[in-house]
């Protein structure tokens, strides 16, 4: 005798249950504090912190501990929580120019003024396990964690960007709209064609895994149509200002850490421009190296249009990478498929058996007819 | 339609009746007012897809937000709401944001189609007919019935704007002239009220024709894809054919086995792996009311006790 199911609340109460004991794994090894996510997972938060598009390490830190490591989850938590918060207004825009600077690379120049700061990098190390780091340093005191390094190297090295554009090599593109209003996805529908505050704030919250995607079938001849070069990434905390209503003047309101890319794509000019070298934007918060300059790189090739270049290829396709880069939407859209979907599930049964009762009967009309597609 | 609009100024009031630090129905004021601005154009344009600033919700995108969203910005402490997903309440999902409802707004839930002021759908429209004074909110994942036709947006909506619609009448006319008949059994497109070209939401096509002059408001809402849409109560909702090849919903040769009901749309239930298997009602309120009635299908044994009184929750603001 069929009953019907029923008891889904229970059900969902009862995975709840199983789901919080699994993230607590074994009760004998000691739970996750925040404060050690925050400092020895900060990879991890900076990445949840930029894609969740929300500058706070505590809750990034939460959200890792409550989804179990999984950073896309994380995000989407750290999302759903931040759309419910109230808006005061805009920040003003930063100066990276004057960034505590941790780590500033360029590979354009062999020196810059301000020189060339490696900074806490994974570039150089050998990937090889270190097996010490499996014993706590409590126990093993005779490894080398690391000595403590002065925090920020310097203030005030000028961006390599600025100094090429000084010599008309290179757009400039900053300084004319800086009292245009800022579009806001988070609270506008997308849509088509996107200004590039648009496409920068898209590619910000995007997924890292599909930006480097992009940016590496750009490298790979999907789209490119040259070598693009590093212009500078430098990592390191700038002053956040804003404007309160009735002071009308800025305050600095804290300090973030940021990690900000600069690539520079020759282009041979057209009709308007002459020919030099157009940047690529990446900016993320936090230590993001890797979505940074794959931000860029795809910043760039979605300027392909506006240029006059040639555009075939996804990277550089607007419409394709602006609605597919989100992984909270496309994380949603695809598990979605786990949903019940027996209703249209039985439509499709109903149609594809009447079509296959009917192929049936129209093979045994044909039978002898050697390749005769029924009509 | 006044009636329907006029419930929201209650959710002002509604502040301290939902969650613990959220307000009434999750979403802020602010965001509900921006919702019900995008519902009014959406009701003044039936079957135009208008735009909305689509907030994150807590439930992830493609589960329903869109339609959540929708029923955040019109739900009042009155209320009394019903969740259903491929006609069940009791499917996950429906059970899911049942309870995000009862415990974000505190508002009474009923699996009884007839007592829901708004009633939020997946996949499926109720078999008993719904009256003017309800909505119904159904979630939907592609807005654009255009989409897979031509994926790019700017495209399709200059083809809406423009009413273009052949490229679509060409897709049904290749169907027959393939396979004979045309191949869409769920989400299958209709035009609305003459003009706009709708997606219906997957629902089965057995479905569509409950939406031509429906009394109750039709509210479509795509959370990802950030549309809201909108059928008014009593309009035009013809469902695309040709005069050779008239729109047909599926039948079934058996019966529910539940409740007996023959006009239904029904699920098939696979028993074992010898290939048995039984059909029942897609809609469980409905078969429930049936079997309350008396009616019987085909199954011996006596159904599950069959429950009068369907509401639950208390009202948390009176």
């Amino acid at each position: 005798m069929y009953v019907a199911v029923k008891g889904g609340e229970e059900a969902i109460a009862n995975a709840h249950k199983l789901l919080a004991e699994k993230r607590r794994g074994d009760r004998s090894v000691p739970e996750l504090e925040i404060s050690q996510i925050k400092e020895q997972l900060g990879l991890s938060v900076d990445r949840v912190m930029t894609e969740g598009s929300l500058y706070d390490s505590e809750l990034a830190a939460i959200a890792i501990k409550q989804a179990q490591g999984d950073l896309v989850e994380a995000i989407f938590l750290l999302r759903a929580y931040r759309t419910t918060l109230p808006r005061f207004g805009f920040s003003e825009p930063i100066e990276t120019a004057t960034m505590e600077i941790q780590r500033r690379i360029s590979s354009s120049f062999k020196d810059i003024p301000g020189g060339q700061v490696l900074g806490p990098t994974y570039d150089y190390t050998h990937r090889l396990i270190d097996f010490a780091l499996g014993i706590p340093e409590n126990k093993n005191p005779g490894t080398c964690r690391g000595e403590s390094a002065a925090e920020a190297i310097q203030n005030d090295m000028p961006r390599v960007a600025d100094l090429l554009a000084a010599e008309g090599l290179l757009d400039n593109e900053a300084a004319d709209d800086k009292n245009r209003s800022v579009a806001d996805l988070t609270r506008d529908p997308l849509e088509l064609p996107a200004g590039r505050d648009v496409r920068l704030q898209n590619l910000a919250r995007g997924d890292e895994g599909f930006m480097l995607s992009l940016a590496y079938s750009l490298l790979r001849g999907f789209g490119s149509s040259g070598h693009p070069f590093l212009g500078e990434i430098r990592f390191g905390e700038v002053a956040v200002e804003f404007v309160p209503e009735e002071l009308r003047f800025p305050i600095e309101i804290g300090e973030i850490p940021v990690t900000e890319c600069i690539m520079f794509n020759r282009f041979m000019g057209s009709a308007d421009i002459p020919p030099r070298f157009i940047k690529g934007y990446g900016l993320t918060f936090g230590h993001c190296e890797r979505k940074a300059m794959a931000m860029a790189l795809v910043d760039y090739a979605l300027r392909s249009r506006e240029l006059g270049e040639k555009f075939e290829y996804p990277a550089q396709d607007e419409e394709f990478v602006l609605f597919h880069s989100d992984n909270v939407q496309a994380s949603g859209f695809v598990e979605h498929l786990k949903l019940p979907h027996y209703v249209d599930f039985q439509a499709d049964l109903v149609l594809m058996r009447s079509r296959q009762a009917e192929f049936k009967n129209d093979s045994r009309d044909n039978k002898g007819i050697e390749d005769g597609e029924a009509i | 339609m006044e009636k329907q609009f006029n419930r929201q100024s209650q959710t002002k009031s509604g502040r301290s009746c939902g969650m613990e630090g959220y307000n009434f129905a999750y979403l802020d004021e602010q965001t509900k007012r921006m919702i019900r601005r995008t519902i009014l154009k959406a009701v003044a344009i039936p079957g135009h897809q208008v735009p909305f600033g689509s907030r994150e919700m807590p439930l992830p995108y493609g589960w329903g937000t869109g339609g959540m969203q929708i029923t955040a910005s019109l739900i009042g402490s009155e209320d009394i709401l019903k969740v259903i997903d491929q006609g069940a309440d009791d499917t996950t999902n429906a059970v899911s944001i049942r309870r995000f409802f009862s415990r974000t707004a505190g508002v009474l839930t009923t699996t009884k189609t007839i007592e829901a002021t708004i009633i939020q759908t997946r996949h499926r429209i109720p078999e008993t007919h719904l009256t003017n004074d309800q909505i119904i909110v159904y979630q939907v994942p592609i807005p654009e019935p255009l989409r897979f036709i031509e994926p790019r947006a700017k495209e399709v909506s200059r083809m809406h704007a423009l009413r273009e619609y052949g490229i679509m009448f060409v897709k049904l006319y290749e169907d027959i002239s393939r396979h004979g008949r045309i191949a869409k059994a769920f989400d299958y497109p209709v035009l609305v009220n003459d003009r706009y070209v709708m997606s219906p939401s997957p629902i089965p096509k057995f479905d569509n024709p409950k939406m031509d002059r429906m009394p109750a408001l039709q509210l479509f809402g795509a959370g990802r894809e950030k549309r809201i849409y909108a059928v008014p109560p009593y309009t035009k909702v013809k469902s695309l054919d040709f005069d050779d090849y008239p729109f047909e919903v599926e039948r079934w040769p058996q019966c529910c086995a539940l409740c007996g009901s023959n006009n239904s749309y029904l699920d098939e239930i696979i028993l074992d792996d010898k290939g048995s298997k039984m059909f029942v009602c897609s809609d469980t309120n409905h078969c429930n009311e049936r079997v309350i009635k008396g009616h019987k299908g085909n199954q011996k044994e006596p159904v599950e006790e069959a429950q009068n009184s369907t509401m639950t929750g208390a009202r948390k603001c009176a």
